[in-house]
């Protein structure tokens, strides 16, 4: 048995990269990989290790099914079953023969369903009462109340613009794309957006400023065939543990990758990396800049490729021509001497692994910094073969989905809002007249949504499966517009969110394991979730609540047919296909059907191509051509649109850009009055705002409240010592937690974005001490991603009160591992303890995926608690 | 030669440009991309207008006495809420207007005057004009439809 909530990796199965066959098979085009024997070229030498929690009292023998899904708590999509006993959901098990995780889950799988059973579950509609509070009701004085005022602000010219739409990163496929045709041809309004503004925009802007269009290049099978990783602002350990534990395989086998991590914290992956640059915040372009400039001097890329496929290298080269390692090491505040070897170590491997997250996304010129990662990748000619690979990953599970189907700030299937064949394409797929669809402009971006709401031109928001009154930045403001008089605001959401509880009308929504749907892995893995369960009392899928809406508003096409022609899950589904034919998501290989099998599908897939495509760009040809481009591009300092002409002018022919820009400091720098930068994150245990982490025992426990992280030398001049209470202060607002002294960057203070007010029973601090991380960070966005900066908000910290022997809320796990050794380790206890089963030696040879097509009974593992784990591979070797 | 009365022209025209950006910037601090994007180009019209100086000071030298009414004002104090913001825009549009068609002809004007110092001024300058008229019809176009048809 294995505690998870100490070890959240889990155990060891150390792996080294394929055989050379294996890597030329695995480069072949789909088509020819068909006719290899044996699945050579689609299999993956990670070891299995099914992870499995269940119930206390409950055994495998006693669970009456288990039912396929996928993981909705981070965004690796790691597959697995869920247990259910009695028409609950008792536990879960990964899926071995999946290609995501090969049956391993992240703690916040193995603990976090409990939440599913928890007694504070919606269960009924609610809607204001005569007194002003939130009073239960029936749907459908619930829905009708909403159609009615949806018709009422419709009426007259602008009718659209009064409604807005926030959406989440945790819905599914069918529901996005259900509520993205409901908003875009039904009400016709830009102003939809969602969560996924905050964590994944700059990852689309980047892929469709580099590449043309959105997809992410990469496998996670890059990890057994790399030789090199770097880890951009992306501390994956905590964020997509799974993954991390793929790398960490990597690393204790043989032939073991080298590591780059830039992160001005010392977390897991910098602890583990052979070179960790602890930049200052908001200095990524500037690094981006100098490691570039190495590259080209030194000459460390591939003068072929770049020729052959790339546009921009000469403006590229001029911008980064000052940007001497000398000149970045001023800016970032890191030694020269590492600036030297992380770019040796991008230059001279031959299959680099690269992934960046929010270190980078939310911090500044994000858009501009995530574009350098791909100018790496394309200067060096490390894209679409086997180890060379690029995740812009996601920050939630079904970010990708919302990107896809255009729910967010996108059009369905990638298409380009400024080229009107793509959206004649779309009114002829929904029937309706080009005009109803709105694109005289980007779709609005959530900030703008919100400033709208505030200035009272949208008076509908619509908010479903996520939690504005935490998650956004600069708290009191939005507090401020969610509870204005003139706004009505409808919340979808399983529990009385902070947010929930500004609203007029709640409606109670099913979760994962009580409805059915799919969604998308960074990787552009497919899985399909199954309802495993009844949803609590009268709580709804989110689907049914959109279907139900548009059903009740009598949305039509121009035939007067209703405009949504879908009933259930699989006829939207196929709807969706239908709508994503042709485009780089393509689904249309894929059904249901084939989704049940052993393991995700990757897309596109086509009746062509029908078991997926493993790497986008593997002749080096990209998507930039005009008509089929998802942008014509910006003006990464301003966000400046090109226009069509400005695109075709470039000829880009299917060759991928260099997206050059200068380094230009934060909107917000330290000074005398603020002189410390906050950085603000996720931590191992817990998700988005801790609605269902906060639910589940074993994760509260590890972490129940936020903390804020010091560096030992910022603690000591401010006289601060681990678990003394602190102030941070920023212009915006302030909170008071306990601090914990780690190996956090000198100047940089942490804390961690997860924790609201809904446990105290509140929507903010009210009279109380304020205590979430976005009281401090300030309003600003990312020019072209419009991604807000959560990472860059200057702020002084003062100490209000001793330990008096108490200590901070702190995990001694990831990150905010303690510098005082006395603290005691984070630990489950027998409540956390899940199993681990392995794979016998030899009984799957090589892969897992060439058992596809075998169920595999549970007897069919061997039970065993790991061995000596292998000794870290230090420095020195 | 007149050369120096349009440098003259460009020169203040690239002053008031940074002035008016750094007004409407401050004025609408509740629209930060404003706010901080109208700050950065502020500070790129104050290179520009630091980049034209010493040709300023070298042409004024061989001119004759400055023209009347050479100079038109195109900014006259700040507005409010989401049709003041539009209007706003559009002044700093037409400024930069004013200045970016300045570019392009004392970009001739320098290649009459074989003056490849000047040349070289105009080529890095007049881009960066180019996309700030750019980024302010951009951010137009995103804001009309909600002042003009939406907002009551």
């Amino acid at each position: 048995m294995s505690d998870r909530i100490a070890d959240p990796w889990g155990s060891r199965t150390p792996y080294g990269p394929p055989a050379v066959v294996e890597r030329l098979a695995a480069s072949l085009p789909g088509r020819l990989k068909d006719v290899l024997p044996g699945d050579l070229g689609r299999r993956s030498p990670w070891p299995v290790r099914v992870d499995t929690f269940l119930q206390e009292g409950i055994g495998e023998q006693d669970v009456d099914a288990w039912v396929q899904a996928a993981s909705i708590m981070h965004s690796n999509g790691d597959a697995m079953d869920i247990a259910v006993k009695d028409g609950r959901i008792v536990g879960v098990r990964g899926r071995a023969g999946d290609r995501v995780n090969h049956g391993r889950l992240d703690p916040k799988d193995l603990y976090g369903w409990q939440a599913n059973n928890s007694p504070d579950r919606l269960t009924r509609p609610l809607i204001r009462g005569c007194g002003g509070e939130l009073v239960e009701t029936d749907w459908d004085t619930a829905m009708n109340l909403i159609v009615a005022k949806s018709k009422e602000l419709l009426d007259g010219p602008g009718g659209w613009g009064h409604f807005g739409f926030h959406t989440s990163g945790q819905l599914f496929l069918e529901e996005y794309y259900t509520l993205g045709v409901i908003g875009k041809a039904g009400i016709g309004t830009p102003h939809m957006d969602g969560n996924t503004r905050l964590c994944t925009a700059t990852a689309a802007a980047a892929l469709k400023a580099s590449f043309g269009t959105d997809g992410q290049p990469g496998s996670y099978t890059d990890v057994d065939h790399c030789d090199a990783i770097a880890l951009w602002g992306h501390n994956v350990a905590e964020t997509q543990t799974v993954l991390w534990a793929r790398m960490l395989d990597r690393r204790r086998g043989p032939r073991p990758p080298a590591m780059l991590a830039v992160d001005p914290r010392e977390t897991p992956v910098a602890r583990e990396a052979d070179v960790h640059l602890a930049i200052r915040s908001g200095t990524n372009m500037a690094l981006m800049n100098a490691l570039i400039h190495v590259l080209i001097d030194k000459g460390w890329y591939d003068e072929r490729y770049v020729r052959a496929h790339t546009l921009g290298f000469g403006e590229l080269q001029r911008t980064v021509a000052e940007c001497t390692p000398e000149w970045a090491a001023q800016i970032c505040d890191v030694p020269v001497r590492l600036i030297e070897q992380a770019a040796e170590l991008l230059g001279s491997c031959d299959r680099l692994l690269s992934t960046v997250l929010q270190g980078f996304y939310q911090s500044n010129q994000a858009t501009a910094a995530a574009c350098q990662v791909n100018n790496i990748h394309l200067l060096r000619g490390m894209l679409g073969r086997p180890g060379a690979g690029l995740y812009q990953m996601n920050g939630q599970p079904t970010a990708q989905n919302t990107r896809e189907a255009g729910a967010n700030g996108d059009l369905p299937g990638m298409r380009n809002w400024d080229n009107p064949e793509h959206i004649r394409r779309l009114a002829e797929l929904w029937n309706v007249d080009p005009s109803v669809i709105p694109h005289w402009a980007p779709p609005t971006h959530a900030m703008q949504v919100f400033r709208y709401a505030e200035q009272g031109s949208i008076k509908l928001l619509w908010v479903s499966a996520t939690n504005p009154a935490v998650s956004l930045p600069d708290l009191a403001r939005i507090r401020r517009i969610l509870a204005g008089d003139e706004l009505f605001l409808v919340v979808q959401d399983l529990f009385l969110t902070e947010t929930a509880r500004f609203a007029d009308v709640v409606l109670p929504a099913a979760t994962w394991g009580e409805k059915q749907g799919t969604f998308t892995s960074v990787d552009r893995t497919v899985h399909l979730a199954d309802k495993a369960v009844e949803p609590p009392g009268e709580a709804r899928p989110d689907l049914d609540i959109f279907l139900d809406y548009a059903r009740r508003m009598d949305f039509r096409d121009k035939d007067g047919a209703p405009l949504i022609k879908w009933h259930d899950p699989e006829s939207a589904f196929e709807a969706w296909k239908a709508c994503s034919a042709g485009r780089p998501c393509d689904y249309t290989g894929i059904t249901y059907e084939k989704l049940r099998g052993e393991s995700g599908v990757q897309w596109p897939c086509t009746p062509g191509a029908p078991r997926g495509t493993e790497r986008l760009y593997t002749g080096g040809r990209f998507n930039t051509d005009p008509g089929y481009c998802e942008t014509y591009g910006h003006d990464l300092l301003t966000g400046a649109e090109y226009s069509e002409e400005q695109y075709r002018a470039k000829e880009p022919g299917g060759r991928a850009f260099l997206q050059a820009a200068p380094y230009q400091p934060s909107p917000e720098v330290p000074g005398q009055e603020y002189p410390l930068l906050l950085t603000t994150g996720r931590t191992v245990y817990h998700f988005h705002t801790r609605t269902k982490t906060g639910r589940a025992p074993q994760l509260n426990d590890a972490a129940p409240e936020p903390w804020v992280e010091l560096s030992p030398g910022d603690a000591s001049a401010m006289g601060v010592s681990e678990g003394d209470t602190v102030r941070v202060e920023s212009p915006r607002g302030a909170l008071e937690a306990r601090a914990r002294v780690c190996g956090t960057r000198p100047g940089v203070v942490f804390v961690p974005f997860h924790y609201g007010y809904w446990d105290r029973d509140d929507s903010g601090p009210g009279d109380g001490t304020a205590r979430a991380a976005n009281e401090l960070t300030i309003t600003s966005w990312d020019p072209v991603s419009k991604q807000p900066l959560y990472k860059v908000a200057a702020v002084r910290v003062s100490k209000v009160a001793g330990a008096d022997g108490a200590l901070s809320a702190a995990p001694t796990v990831g990150a905010a591992a303690p510098h005082d050794p006395r603290v005691p380790r984070t630990a489950g206890g027998p409540a956390a303890e899940a199993s681990e089963a392995f794979e016998r030696p030899g009984d799957g040879g090589p892969g897992v995926q060439e058992r596809s097509g075998l169920r595999r009974d549970p007897g069919d593992r061997e039970r065993f608690t790991p061995r000596d784990r292998v000794p870290r591979r230090t420095e020195e070797e | 030669m007149h050369l120096a009365h349009y440098l003259g022209l460009l020169h203040r025209s690239q002053i008031e440009l940074a002035g008016a950006l750094r007004e409407i910037g401050e004025h609408h601090r509740d629209e930060p991309d404003v706010h901080h994007v109208c700050e950065r180009l502020a500070a790129q019209c104050d290179d520009h207008a630091g980049r034209l100086e010493p040709f300023v000071r070298r042409y004024s030298e061989e001119a004759p006495q400055e023209p009347e009414r050479l100079h038109s004002t195109l900014f006259s104090g700040t507005r409010s809420g989401g049709l003041g913001l539009l209007r706003d825009l559009h002044d700093l549009y037409l400024m930069a207007a004013e200045c970016d068609i300045s570019w392009t002809l004392i970009g001739q004007a320098a290649q009459g005057a074989r003056d490849t110092g000047l040349l070289e001024v105009v080529s890095r300058c007049e881009s960066e004009t180019a996309t700030q008229m750019t980024w302010l019809s951009t951010r137009m176009k995103q804001a009309a439809p909600q002042a003009l048809v939406v907002a009551s």
